[in-house]
């Protein structure tokens, strides 16, 4: 099954202009806030109505300007996991979960039994969505979204407003929970850490349109553009003169910087001048001038193990090797 | 005290049951009216959303006496309307009851209308788009899902009308004028027996009306309370 997108939307100052074909079955979609990466999701859900362009889920058309078909969000079969869950406060967990189900009354009360159980909600069926912990309530949203069966399910930023420990046990749980799920699933957000962990593809948004769309593992390791770069992490983006005398821009990841000096030739050296400390937990984060004349500064970020193991001190020196020096370019000029 | 007991005695209990089904006549239309025209306030786009407002809230600003001017505009029998109601279907509005109805009705309103509107606006978009994604319709979205959560303003604008139905007096004078019996509710009886001079018989039914509007309230609260489990005690 694929995913088809291809909509324009026109907000006057922001322009949403998204076109991608994807045949993944998890799908990472990165970009920062305003980005229009959420608007993406709402327009495949039916939330939000594009002005033209056509979305198809596998044979289905959801929605073709050309053709006049617009399916309500009702038809179209795609859950949509809120920030806040969305659950209904007034009704309980089995109402929540059970509600938007067409079917008779005990077939209803087997199937939501069923997925409470397969989602760890067991002796919850009574209690009001205010009454759950925050992971109680995510599991409630995405039971009460998977017992629908949808062909698509959308991740809106399910774990940006939660603090550093929920997160990561919550991001967890949520992949062991859709582990199974034959359908598609596409998660938005501003963390490339979600983003790398959840999904087979990704691609970048930034200013309303994708500016690269690539397998994961690449996107991370070949960003192409500026924007991708900087939102996969990127410290150090600078421009620099290249052998034949052009302009080039550069990247260079924090931590690929070396403090063994290395036996091949295929390395950059770089000085450590004026160098910054700033600590962290498990790593230190230094920031230093690269060359007496360099106007800028670098970010290299080293755990302490291998500083301890390695040298005492500050080095004189670090290398990179040659590969590892991203090629960028701009995806539009501002 | 003898005297009161004299004046219960005597008392012609007309005007309570006549006030009291105007209000929960005007309470019901209002409630339906209301919730619809709130609904369909609550979509409409900006500047149709000020313009149905302005509409919707003016008998509520102006002084019940302009209402009742228009009402009378409208339904006297030897205008199109009026007589329109009167010759096809034998309804009239002027000086009848169904007068009484439509003057607390058009006054009471607003306050149905306004406290519904609050309640949807304040309502948590997501909680909508995310019922359209799980299929349930429209017509159940709005049953299980909006008022429900709309609760306590949908409640609170219950009484309000309710209470703003029963007291009407300026419209209702006007449009349905005080026919003992008929049309005579408390509030023009008040007004009636104390251009009498009779400051008694007033005492006594301000005394009822304090004590029905009371009695309402609270127990109407009491009803609703028990369905907002979800609604935090600060």
């Amino acid at each position: 099954m694929s995913v088809e997108v291809r909509i324009t939307k026109d907000f006057g100052a922001f322009k949403l202009d998204i076109d991608f074909k994807s045949e993944s079955k998890r799908i990472g979609i990165l970009g920062a806030s305003g980005c229009g990466k959420s608007l993406t999701l709402k327009s495949i859900a039916g939330i939000e109505k594009p002005d033209k362009g056509r979305i198809a889920v596998g044979e289905r058309t959801l929605y073709d300007s050309s053709k006049r078909i617009i399916l309500t969000p009702q038809e179209r079969r795609c859950g949509y996991l809120f920030q806040n869950y969305a659950l209904f406060p007034t009704m309980t967990v089995a109402k929540n979960i059970g509600v938007g189900l067409k079917c008779g009354k005990t077939e209803r009360e087997e199937r939501v039994r069923n997925i409470m159980k397969r989602f760890g909600l067991e002796g919850l069926e009574k209690r009001f969505p205010g009454e759950l912990s925050g992971g109680q309530q995510q599991r409630a949203a995405l039971a009460r979204i998977m017992v629908y069966e949808p062909d698509v399910i959308l991740l809106d930023e399910p774990f940006s407003a939660l603090d550093v420990y929920l997160k990561d046990k919550m991001q967890r749980e949520c992949m062991e929970l859709l582990k199974d799920y034959p359908g598609i699933v596409i998660l938005v957000s501003h963390s490339r850490d979600e983003i790398y962990r959840f999904s087979e593809e990704a691609m970048v948004i930034d200013k309303g349109r994708i500016i690269v769309h690539k397998p994961t593992k690449e996107l991370f390791a070949n960003p192409e553009t500026v924007e991708a770069a900087r939102l996969t992490g990127c410290k150090n983006i600078l421009e620099v003169i290249g052998e034949d005398g052009g302009k080039k821009i550069i990247g260079i990841r924090a931590h690929e910087f070396e403090t063994v000096k290395p036996l091949s030739s295929d390395y950059f050296t770089f000085k450590v001048l004026e160098p910054r400390v700033t600590e962290d937990l498990f790593e230190y984060n230094i920031t230093f001038r690269p060359a007496e004349e360099s106007e800028h500064m670098l970010d290299w970020k080293i755990s302490k193990y291998q500083w301890d193991m390695e040298h005492e001190g500050m080095p004189k020196e670090i290398y990179l090797k040659k590969e590892k020096i991203l090629l960028l370019e701009q995806a539009y000029f501002l | 005290m003898e005297e009161m007991r004299g004046v219960f005695a005597g008392l012609d209990f007309s005007p309570l049951w006549i006030s009291l089904k105007t209000g929960i006549a005007a309470t019901i239309i209002s409630f339906f009216l209301g919730i619809y025209a709130a609904r369909k306030t609550v979509k409409a786009t900006r500047g149709m959303k000020a313009i149905l407002d302005g509409i919707l809230t003016l008998p509520m600003i102006l002084p019940p006496t302009v209402a009742g001017f228009f009402l009378l505009l409208i339904f006297s029998t030897r205008r199109p309307v009026g007589g329109f109601l009167l010759e096809e279907f034998d309804i009239k509005v002027i000086q009848s009851w169904a007068g009484c109805v439509v003057a607390a009705t058009v006054i009471a309103f607003p306050l149905m209308y306004r406290n519904a509107r609050a309640a949807f606006e304040q309502i948590d978009v997501n909680l909508i788009y995310a019922a359209r994604t799980l299929g349930m319709s429209e017509f159940s979205i709005f049953w299980k899902v909006v008022i429900p959560s709309a609760g306590p303003g949908v409640a609170s604008g219950t009484i309000l009308t309710f209470a703003r139905a029963l007291g009407e007096y300026g419209a209702t004078s006007m449009l349905a004028g005080n026919i003992p019996g008929k049309t005579g509710t408390i509030s023009q009886k008040i007004a009636m027996v104390i251009q009498d001079g009779d400051y008694v018989t007033a005492g006594v039914w301000v005394f009822i009306v304090m004590i029905i509007a009371f009695l309402i309230v609270l127990v109407m609260n009491l009803i609703f309370g028990r369905n907002m489990k979800n609604v935090k005690r600060w």
